[in-house]
């Protein structure tokens, strides 16, 4: 792929940043409250971790753990209470619109339509963020999006409705989308959620190819404790808005830790590869 | 792939102004009083030329002052109803949101109304009285959308459902409202608001009031036409039209206040006539799809096509007598609206 036109980062702000770490969340924390003088419903307790290029993160953890807090965080949808995260150095809630969506993508668990539109159109939508207003796509838009089209292996789909197709083929064109905006983040919330297992093991490997093609930094949401030990370099696990631990999936996947965690018997072993796989038992 | 380009919409936009072009001579046409094709052309391009004085015969007074006006004044208002639902359809993510639906066209008629009233007690020029009652009218519908979208709104996001209930709500009161201001008016007064009430084109309005229509319409619709391509992101949901890089605060106080300057500006001419918001933008859409690039002229073009037609059937289908537009629009439009809303459901 062509190198993006990105617009430059604002003004005023000095990136403090390292060349090998993409994605630096520093102490980030959130509290959601009704309004101030209630008790808050939600704690997110501050947290830290940095990912390179080219690296999958998987934010790991049962519902309710503030798996989609964090990624909010990441994606500059909130603001973080104390702390920051910052994208090459600046801090990801700040930038404006236009810049934030040329380097955070975001692939989220369903997008509804309103009016049928085919799966172009659809892709076409990840090139907003580069036209001025009233632009009309140009061929430069339009290659961009079949080649994004073409690395998740859906060309087939191009002149389909989105509401015609299967939920894996949707999920794809989504991911194409995303692609289209030529992102240095990529951002998905639980990816795999509506998918069957084969679908699943799809989409995972296309990511891992693409992260490694691309140079993206990947940031999976998921609960799925063998797709994240499978697929990610590193895990971050979360329990009721506490951070327990980041690192590799073979250090975070202890059999005690994630049995307190997804208050589930299970035993933890290693494959050739490295990787662990996790085994849940029936509760006794 | 095949994304939409300027000189496309422009081709299409043309073929709609022809359209236009031909249901407006035939509107001049016809009527309690036959004009030939001959007189309609010779009289039409004196007035083009600006030679007023050289049309002498009754029958061209007819067409230049009364039929004419009466068909620009329908054009503006059916483009400004039109642009303003299909506005309202993508920002509140509703395919059913419309003017007149939502209860704003009725916000705007108290607005006129209270404008009227508070006018005939303040010793004003002919010139700014004019000007009261579009402010009054703009106000109403301002203050109307922003109460239905609050209505709507169910943890931070707009619901469907709970939206159309608002509207329908706050139409209702409404109603009653502007029920409680006629009865306060004298009975010459009544039939004349009763007839503005349905939406009537055929008040004859004052000519500064007949300018600031026509440019509030291209302010107005030019300000949307400004957020098309983000206003078809806004279709999937503000969140994610967000993260596709759309300032979806700033998107919605454009859209919202010029959709506002729209229904008040078409609301203080012709009262509030139903339905052509609605379904003008879907039978757009079914013809040329859903990208507002698109949508929005065409939608403006297409609003000014059915409003002309309803307004021509409405003076002749019982000459000499004549029906309101509104009613015209509502015999056609309530029907219509229902097919939509089945199929939605099916």
């Amino acid at each position: 792929m062509s190198s993006p036109h990105r617009t430059p980062m604002p003004p005023g702000e000095q990136p403090r940043s390292n060349p090998d770490v993409r994605l630096t969340v520093e102490q980030a924390s959130y509290v959601y409250s009704p309004n101030p003088s209630q008790a808050p419903l939600f704690t997110l307790e501050a947290l830290s971790f940095q990912a390179k290029p080219g690296e999958i993160v998987a934010i790991l953890g049962p519902n309710a753990s503030g798996k989609s807090t964090l990624l909010k965080l990441i994606s500059g949808a909130l603001e973080p209470l104390s702390g920051r995260v910052f994208l090459n150095g600046y801090a990801t809630h700040a930038l404006p619109s236009k810049t934030r969506a040329q380097r955070i993508a975001l692939v989220q668990q369903e997008s509804r339509l309103l009016f049928p539109s085919r799966a172009w159109e659809f892709v076409l939508q990840g090139r907003h963020a580069y036209g001025r207003t009233l632009r009309f796509e140009t061929e430069h838009d339009i290659t961009i999006a079949k080649n994004a089209l073409a690395q998740v292996g859906a060309e087939h789909l191009s002149d389909r409705w989105m509401d015609q197709i299967s939920g894996g083929e949707k999920q794809r064109v989504i991911l194409a989308r995303a692609l289209a905006q030529q992102p240095l983040l990529l951002l998905l919330d639980e990816p795999t959620l509506h998918l069957d297992i084969g679908a699943q093991v799809d989409l995972l490997e296309s990511l891992r190819r693409l992260a490694a093609e691309n140079r993206y930094t990947v940031v999976v949401v998921t609960h799925e404790l063998n797709l994240a030990g499978e697929y990610a370099d590193q895990v971050v696990l979360l329990q009721k808005g506490k951070c327990l631990r980041v690192g590799s999936p073979a250090t975070v996947f202890q059999r005690e830790l994630l049995e307190q965690v997804f208050q589930a018997p299970l035993s933890v072993e290693m494959t050739p590869a490295g990787r662990p796989r996790v085994t849940l038992f029936e509760k006794t | 792939m095949r994304p939409l380009t300027f000189s496309r919409m422009l081709l299409r936009c043309g073929v709609l102004l022809l359209v236009l072009f031909v249901v407006v001579v035939i509107a001049l046409k016809l009527g309690a009083v036959q004009v030939s094709l001959y007189g309609l052309g010779r009289d039409l391009i004196r007035v083009l030329l600006g030679q007023t004085r050289a049309i002498s015969t009754d029958y061209g007074m007819i067409v230049v002052d009364i039929r004419l006006p009466r068909i620009l004044l329908g054009i503006v208002v059916g483009a400004s109803l039109s642009v303003a639902g299909a506005s309202f359809q993508a920002l509140l993510r509703n395919p059913l949101a419309d003017p007149y639906v939502l209860g704003v066209s009725s916000g705007a008629a108290v607005g006129a109304i209270l404008a009227l009233i508070v006018e005939s007690h303040l010793a004003l020029s002919p010139d700014l009285a004019g000007l009261i009652t579009p402010l009054g009218a703009f106000i109403g519908a301002a203050a109307t959308i922003a109460a239905v979208y609050f209505l709507g709104r169910r943890d931070g996001q707009i619901d469907s459902g709970t939206l159309l209930l608002g509207g329908i709500i706050t139409a209702s009161f409404l109603s009653a409202v502007i029920m409680f201001l006629m009865s306060t008016l004298a009975g010459g007064n009544l039939r004349g608001a009763s007839y503005w009430l349905m939406g009537d084109l055929s008040t004859p309005q004052p000519k500064s009031l007949l300018y600031l229509l026509g440019i509030g319409f291209v302010i107005a619709a030019g300000a949307i036409y400004t957020t098309a391509s983000d206003l078809n992101l806004l279709l999937a949901g503000e969140k994610e039209a967000m993260h596709l890089g759309v300032d979806v605060p700033r998107v919605r106080i454009v859209v919202y206040l010029a959709a506002s300057v729209l229904t008040g500006l078409a609301v203080s001419v012709s009262g509030a006539i139903g339905y052509v918001g609605l379904l003008v933008p879907h039978v757009m859409r079914l013809i040329f799809g859903s990208d507002h690039r698109m949508l929005i002229p065409a939608s403006a073009l297409g609003g000014a096509i059915a409003l002309v037609i309803a307004d021509t059937l409405a003076r002749t289908v019982v000459a000499p007598s004549e029906l309101p537009v509104g009613a015209m629009t509502a015999m056609a439009g309530a029907p219509l609206f229902i097919y939509l809303l089945r199929r939605r459901l099916a």
